[in-house]
């Protein structure tokens, strides 16, 4: 069992494209906490847009749906960031994290979950079709010098 | 507008800046197509130095523009990518594809 989070927060927004920035600025801003590097911050700015970025497009492909993003600091310096819709979930979950593979229009290259697991220290896809899905994202930030735990 | 175009000859440059996600790809992927169309340049330059945040919406629109430059028998380069952009870039194995040069 994990140790309790020393810090959380939880944010609901609709699947609007707008709320991409939104969301991951507003994951960066939390995260400050942890005195994280710029190039720490910028892996969690784009694994956040990444997987908020699938819930728009295909958990929520004809209306509008919620999108929960939570935000919990652990005492190790840890990150984990979960973000959680309600849509039509993914049926196959290996081949969705393939490279390049996608369903997507256009816009899409078939690399968010390629580009979520090199900027992470871990990814974790829960998804039940017609339920939803959970996409768990996990980053160490280093301790730096001075800075008290 | 995120997108500004400079020609000379052939050869065309063409800025893209501010945040390139998938809330902003379709309208920069569309200007790029007109310019290049308008332009049919031989070489294009996509000067990246502007751009403050690129997600993977932007290689998408970066294999759409080297395709239809392809189709036009012209080549592209990707130049001043700054370091979280080259990131992406790097991740998605876009260097084996097109030249991509790095903001100092």
């Amino acid at each position: 069992m994990r140790q309790a989070a020393k810090n959380e927060a939880v944010l609901t927004f609709l699947s609007r494209s707008a709320n991409e920035g939104f969301a991951r600025t507003a994951a960066a801003s939390f995260v400050a906490q942890l005195d994280p590097t710029l190039d720490e911050v910028n892996d969690i700015k784009t694994a956040v847009s990444e997987a908020v970025t699938n819930c728009i497009v295909h958990a929520y492909p004809q209306a509008l749906g919620k999108i929960s993003l939570r935000l919990r600091l652990y005492g190790d310096n840890t990150v984990e960031i979960v973000v959680k819709d309600t849509g039509v979930g993914i049926a196959d979950v290996d081949k969705a994290r393939e490279p390049l593979y996608t369903t997507g229009d256009e816009a899409r290259s078939g690399m968010g979950f390629t580009i979520m697991e090199s900027f992470m220290d871990g990814v974790k896809v829960r998804s039940v079709p017609g339920k939803g899905t959970a996409v768990t994202l996990v980053k160490r930030i280093a301790r730096r010098a001075g800075v008290p735990a | 507008m995120g997108v500004t175009c400079t020609e000379e000859g052939r050869r065309m440059t063409i800025q893209i800046s501010g945040e390139v996600d998938h809330h902003r790809a379709k309208e920069i992927m569309t200007e790029l197509e007109r310019a290049v169309e308008a332009g049919l340049p031989r070489q294009l330059t996509l000067d990246l130095s502007g751009v403050t945040f690129m997600d993977s919406s932007g290689i998408a629109v970066l294999l759409r523009t080297y395709r239809q430059l392809a189709g036009l028998g012209g080549a592209m380069e990707v130049a001043g990518v700054p370091p979280q952009a080259g990131k992406v870039l790097k991740a998605a194995g876009l260097e084996r594809l097109m030249p991509l040069e790095y903001k100092d």
